[in-house]
């Protein structure tokens, strides 16, 4: 255990230096102060400009303004650990998902607004003015009923900030800790099975290997002819000319309307008259015409 | 006296000089990365590389910032104006922040003031690193959606997936590092290695986070969201000019971090290596620590050289596979196996010798019960047609040889007389069809 009572003093002592030693409870120094009346607007910048920007995109971005701001000001009031945390877990994966998404919906689509659900606005406004009432409440009881003590005491004792976190995680709310993550794996397996496709199931993906061998026991096991290009021109509406002279109809792309294609008009009808049939094996084109033996 | 006490009676002078020196070594270490990557790439394949501008062509990435600095600055019409502007700044000051963790350096005196080469110490310092990373592919995101066009939207659609998957492998490797230091502050994570680095004691971690530190900064064979070969540029397709030296710069800088903080991590930041400071003790001066330091930082730079000159780029699926069903449960085991190994060397219990009796029998036993799974049943597929011999494909046994044309010459016969030059003439129709 020595070795962690020695890790606990490292911890302590690596407190940042800014803070005084034994400070009183409840004071706010003024580097504190500057740095709240710097963040807390920023951060009601972020808000608001979250509720009233167009692009949803702009919306996520004055979110992660206010996150950010929340994580310094967390940092500011000697809690290191948590506002770091609050950078990477929110701002670094949450609200990256969240952006991810937005780009996948696209940049110019907009809400829709015919109301799909019915009572969708009274049941929001009820609960949104209910929510209100809450947050007032607990925040009007912060404010009047509970002594704030600092964390000076705290940070200073048994490891520092970081050990006390997770000792109080681990042992007094342990169990809060463990439901939480009970819901969290809750919510991920059910994502995942609604999202789930069954890959075996009818008109969906196949592997590489099923592909592979479908055309292995086709009739062309190998790729279709490519156009002819290079061999007398750079177009890649060239047709490919078979062994035998006569052109390869799987070359031709019926999407690229060229005047090479159209020169070949009687060479295309010849092939397509005759039913050209691409056994690659046997490496044979139709057979050609008699007239130009 | 800790580090962190020892930073804290800096005077401001002193953290600008050390902010300043930061930012000029990074900013040198890209130049000349840039250049050391071109040459040792070239010799890779047997070719010279940069040798015109400057001494053996030493300023040639120079001569490049300079030239990339007077471009055109284009925006393109469907981008958007602000969030355009802003990405490739929030790309580059995440990355130049997160070094200012990095203990560069043992304690020295500078103008008879006694500090630490290290800029802050933060008791959470690790997580610096992690929160800057995480911040920075911010900018590589909305730099591919602000662009309004399709490949750096793709590029950025990979970009986030990457960077959030290869973070966690990355911080779960850092949490064995933890674990034995009992600190997450670089300073005395360097200093708890004093006895015996972290990449001999915890090599796993240290082999996943090499791993994932790759997929992080977005380099080759992890370099999916620039992949060249697929998304032209990637996410910075639609940059030029100084927003793009900007992205370039970024990366650079995220790598020399990253290799800082591999070498802080696990190869004792800037303690004399091999046992050297027992040769002459002017090894273990405070400046001397810097030699090391960036010795160390240069060796994982040219991991990243040889990595791009050898491997090529990983298929995306094959990528996102790796992330989170190798390296990360792979983590999870090797986390649970460190922690148990500690908990029972704490608890006094058992003596060194017996640990490691216990822990030879129960690998033994795990190997006799992994001769005892049977092997598993290669399906029969009755109606299976052997479509191949031997593995590879073969001719069909009623393979039909064409009889060789009487005359090679084109079925021309019916085309129209105008001058037709596809099959008729093999030259004449160069560009013009």
């Amino acid at each position: 255990m020595s070795v962690l009572n020695l890790a606990q003093d490292f911890l302590v002592a690596a407190q940042p230096a800014t803070q005084p030693a034994a400070p009183v409870a409840d004071t706010i120094s003024t580097g504190e102060a500057v740095a709240f009346w710097i963040l807390g607007p920023l951060s009601l910048l972020g808000a608001l400009g979250m509720l009233f920007a167009r692009n949803a995109v702009h919306s996520a971005l004055w979110l992660v303004l206010t996150m950010l701001s929340l994580g310094v000001i967390y940092m500011v009031q000697q809690a290191p650990f948590l506002g770091f945390v609050q950078i990477i877990v929110y701002t670094g994966a949450i609200m990256m998902l969240f952006l991810f998404v937005l780009m996948l919906v696209g940049r110019d689509s907009s809400d829709s607004i015919v109301e799909v659900l019915r009572g969708q606005r009274l049941a929001a406004a009820v609960l949104g003015v209910g929510f209100a009432g809450l947050v007032v409440g607990s925040l009007a009881q912060a404010f009047t009923r509970v002594d704030s003590v600092g964390l000076t005491a705290v940070n200073s004792s048994g490891g520092g900030n970081v050990a006390n976190i997770g000792a109080a995680l681990f042992t007094k709310y342990l169990f809060v800790f463990e439901l939480t993550s009970a819901l969290l794996i809750t919510a991920a397996v059910g994502a995942m099975v609604l999202a789930y496709s069954d890959r075996h199931g009818k008109g969906l993906k196949k592997t590489q290997r099923e592909l592979v061998e479908e055309r292995f026991k086709g009739d062309r096991p190998g790729s279709l002819p490519g156009p002819g290009v290079f061999a007398t021109a750079n177009s890649v509406a060239t047709p490919a000319l078979l062994p035998d002279g006569s052109v390869a109809q799987e070359s031709l792309s019926a999407l690229i309307e060229a005047t090479t294609k159209e020169h070949l008009a009687d060479d295309v009808a010849d092939v397509s008259g005759t039913g050209h049939r691409a056994d690659a094996r046997a490496l044979t084109g139709s057979a050609p015409k008699e007239g130009t033996e | 006296m800790t580090t962190a006490e020892l930073l804290a009676d800096d005077p401001i002078w002193l953290i600008l000089i050390k902010v300043v020196g930061i930012f000029a070594f990074l900013v040198v270490m890209t130049l000349f990365m840039i250049n050391w990557e071109r040459k040792v790439v070239a010799r890779m394949q047997q070719r010279p590389g940069p040798n015109r501008v400057g001494p053996n062509g030493w300023l040639q990435s120079l001569a490049d910032g300079l030239k990339l600095a007077f471009k055109e600055d284009i925006r393109p019409v469907l981008a958007d104006k602000w969030v355009f502007f802003l990405a490739p700044v929030i790309s580059c000051i995440p990355a130049f922040v997160a070094f200012s963790v990095i203990p560069i350096g043992g304690e020295v005196s500078i103008f008879g003031e006694r500090t630490a080469l290290q800029l802050v110490d933060l008791p959470v310092g690790v997580l610096v690193v992690l929160a800057c990373s995480s911040v920075g592919v911010y900018g590589i995101v909305l730099s591919g959606w602000a662009s309004g066009s399709p490949y750096p939207l793709l590029g950025a659609l990979r970009s986030a997936a990457q960077v959030i998957s290869y973070e966690i492998a990355m911080g779960l490797s850092i949490v064995g590092v933890v674990m034995f230091s009992h600190s997450m502050s670089t300073s005395d994570i360097v200093k708890a290695q004093g006895n015996l680095w972290f990449v001999v004691l915890l090599f796993p971690s240290f082999a996943i986070y090499v791993i994932s530190m790759v997929g992080e900064t977005n380099r080759a064979p992890f370099d999916l969201p620039e992949a060249e070969s697929e998304l032209v540029g990637g996410f910075h397709t639609e940059y030029s000019s100084l927003k793009f030296a900007l992205f370039f710069l970024a990366e650079y800088v995220n790598m020399v971090t990253v290799s800082a903080l591999a070498s802080t991590l696990f190869l004792g930041g800037y303690q004399t290596p091999f046992g050297l400071g027992s040769l002459w003790s002017g090894f273990d001066n405070g400046w001397f620590g810097l030699v090391w330091f960036v010795a160390k930082t240069l060796f994982f730079l040219f991991v990243f050289i040889w990595l791009r000159g050898t491997l090529p780029r990983m298929r995306y699926d094959q990528f996102m596979r790796l992330g989170w069903k190798v390296l990360v449960p792979i983590s999870l085991v090797w986390i649970v196996a460190v922690a148990l190994v500690r908990a029972l060397n704490n608890s006094g219990e058992f003596s060194q010798q017996q640990f490691l009796i216990i822990l030879g029998v129960v690998l033994g036993v795990l190997v006799l019960l992994s001769l005892l799974l049977p092997d598993r049943k290669v399906e029969e597929d009755p109606n299976a047609v052997p479509i191949t011999g031997g593995g590879f494909p073969v001719p069909p046994l009623d393979l039909e040889v064409p009889k060789a044309p009487t005359r090679r010459t084109p079925v021309v016969a019916n085309l129209p007389k105008e001058p037709v030059a596809v099959t008729a003439s093999k030259e004449a129709s160069d560009g013009d069809v």
